[in-house]
Formats: structure tokens, sequence, C-alpha cells
């Protein structure tokens, strides 16, 4: 059971980790751990093949992608001897939500509920406690551009980035250093009034018209709704939606596949 | 896995065996995706899931089967396009195929 315990550690520290296994061929269930940085685990009954895999699974990681691929015996490309399935543990998306406001313990639940790990960061210290955000991973008490410069893991396009201070003293140096990272969702909450306000401030502060098109602005799914909790199903909503290139529409009055293949 | 970890170390520290089934692929419309996973117990306990409710119950049994060693670990598929005799239909309408094999590793 060394594959399976050593699986069961990575993912209760939250490590990245791949499990390959061959479902179709011989040797059928043979398993294969991969872990950035460490030798691979177990075998999949060819050295040459352990390579090829390993090599693949890195990459459908760095990815986020599961998924079953095929192989020759040896790990020749263009061959089906074998049918490996690839199943990519990557750790959970991040979200961080600049400003310690009514809506961010509302959209911190729902985040954590979508599987977030969710950081409130917020200059005041009054305001960003872990006792005021208890379902928050972390709790950071300061500038958005210093606490995103900080940051180990660049983010990525899994990620999200909520600006709900709506103060432009803040709204702009959160705004201006999420732009400068490849982060898939970037929101900023304010009317439709502050909103324009803003751009003119992060045209001022540099921004390209390029970079202003990446802020989802006024923040949310037009939902109509009006509370901190329905405002987090509209901001979470149109995260999904961003991600899967998805408008948001009832599925009533569509009539496509209602799942992309690619999930 | 990572749903399930949890009732695996349960059943393990009470001496259970275990098989897991992992959903490996799937096509058109399907609630779940790849990486889903159920396991079953050799007193038939059962945790997690592999669909929206349809096929769960052939899982089980698969599973069972294969821990009583009736059924080698393998490759099962559920759905409309299916013709093995073991089908089940998706209410959804999509195909899901699943690897059924003992947790031994």
């Amino acid at each position: 059971m060394v594959i399976y315990e050593r699986l069961r550690d990575a993912l209760a520290a939250q490590r990245p980790v791949v499990l390959a296994t061959i479902i179709e061929g011989i040797p059928i269930g043979a398993k294969l751990l991969i872990e950035p940085g460490a030798a691979p685990l177990g075998s999949l009954g060819d050295a040459n093949l352990d390579r090829v895999v390993a090599r693949d699974a890195l990459g459908e990681l760095a990815a986020g992608i599961t998924s079953t691929r095929h192989y020759g015996q040896r790990g020749e490309a263009r061959e089906r001897d074998v049918t490996v399935f690839i199943e990519s543990f990557a750790p959970p998306p991040r979200m961080i939500i600049f400003g310690a406001v009514d809506f961010t313990a509302a959209l911190a639940r729902v985040a954590k509920l979508l599987g977030y790990h969710v950081t409130v960061c917020d200059a005041r210290p009054v305001f960003a406690t872990t006792a005021r955000f208890p379902m928050a991973d972390v709790v950071v008490n300061d500038w958005p551009d210093r606490f995103l410069a900080s940051v180990a893991d660049p983010l990525s396009p899994r990620d999200a980035v909520c600006v709900l201070t709506h103060d432009t003293k803040f709204d702009v140096p959160a705004i201006m250093s999420s732009l400068s990272t490849d982060v898939g969702y970037l929101g900023a909450m304010g009317s439709r009034t502050t909103h324009e306000k803003r751009l003119q401030r992060l045209r001022e502060a540099g921004a390209s018209l390029d970079q202003l098109a990446r802020v989802r602005s006024p923040i949310g799914l037009d939902l109509g709704g009006r509370t901190p909790e329905e405002t987090a199903v509209s901001i979470c909503a149109e995260i999904i939606g961003l991600r899967t290139g998805r408008a948001g529409a009832p599925l009533t009055t569509g009539d496509g596949p209602i799942h992309n293949q690619d999930g | 896995m990572k749903d399930v970890i949890i009732d695996i170390e349960r059943w393990r520290v009470s001496g259970r065996r275990i098989a897991v089934a992992r959903v490996v692929a799937t096509e058109g419309s399907s609630p779940r995706g790849a990486g889903a996973a159920m396991v079953v117990n050799d007193v038939g306990e059962v945790a997690g899931s592999v669909s929206g409710g349809c096929v769960e119950g052939a899982v089980v049994a698969a599973a069972t089967e294969v821990l009583d060693g009736t059924r080698a670990p393998g490759v099962i598929t559920f759905g409309y396009s299916d013709d093995d005799a073991f089908a089940v239909g998706l209410t959804c309408g999509g195909t899901i195929h699943l690897f059924v094999e003992e947790l031994a590793w």
C-alpha cells in the first residue's frame, strides 16, 4: 500500500501529485505515482514506459488535466498496447479577495464551497481578522500590491482575484498588480459610475486597453440579487462561466450540450 | 479519490478490503468528470459517487465481484451506446467509462 499511502499524504498536504494506472493492456492495474521534484514511485512494467508517462503526467499536472493516453508496451507514441489513466491532483485553485467588507465573508464562504483556497487581504488590521473571516484559509494585513508580490507561486489561469474594496487607493494597486499575473478571473466591485472613474484611474496608472478588458466590472452576473450572499453567488457564477466560456443564460432557453467535452 | 480518502482510512483501520471505481473517461452529457471515485468494501459499505445516481448500484455490484474474485479488474462502460449485457442507461444520455480494481497498491 506504499503508493496509496504516498498519494494520501500528498493529498493531505495539498502537494501536487499524479497517479498513472494501466487500465487496458498488461500489466493491468500497474501504477506509477509522480510528484514534481521527486523520483516516481511504482512502475508500469517497463522503464521506458515509466519515463514517457512521467513526462506526460507532469505536463498534464501543470495544465490541471486528467485524461487517458495510449502507448506502446515500451512507451512508444502512436501505438496502443496499453491505455494509461493519468489522474492529476492539482492543488486547489486560489481566490484572493481584496477588501475586508460585508461582502467578503459571503464570497469567501461560496468560494470555499467551490473548492478554492481563499485569502482575504486588507491593509486595515481592524477589519482583516480571522475572527471576522473564520472561513478564509488565510487572512493577511498588507497592501494588495505588496501582498501579490510576496506570493511565491504566481497566480495562474485557474485562480481568481476579487477586488471588493471600491476605494481607489486600494483598488488601483490591487488591479494593476493582478494584471501583471496570468490570473484567470479579475473582478472589481462597484457601480457603473465607480467603474468609469476606476477605469480612468487605471488608465492614468498605465493600464493598456487590452489589460482593462480583463477586468470584470461591475462584478458578477446580472441576477438582480442584492444581499452579500446573492452577490457572492453572482460573482462565483461569473467565474465559472468565464472558465467554461458560457454566457450564463438559463438552460431552458438554450439547445446545445449542457457540458463541455473537456469538463 | 480525494473525497473518499477519509472513508478508505476508516475502513483500513478496521481491516476491510476495498474496491475502487474511478471515472476514467466520459462522452456526451455526464454529471461527473474523469477522476470521480466510488469505494466499496467487503461488507458492502459505499462512499463517493461516479454519476448523478444512475449507475451507482451497478458499480457496487461490479466492485463487489472484483473483491469476490469473480470479476477481473478492468474498464466497465455505462451508457446508451453500450451493447454490453451489463449496460445500464444513464438518464443524462451520456456514456461513462470506469476502471474498477481492488485497492491493493
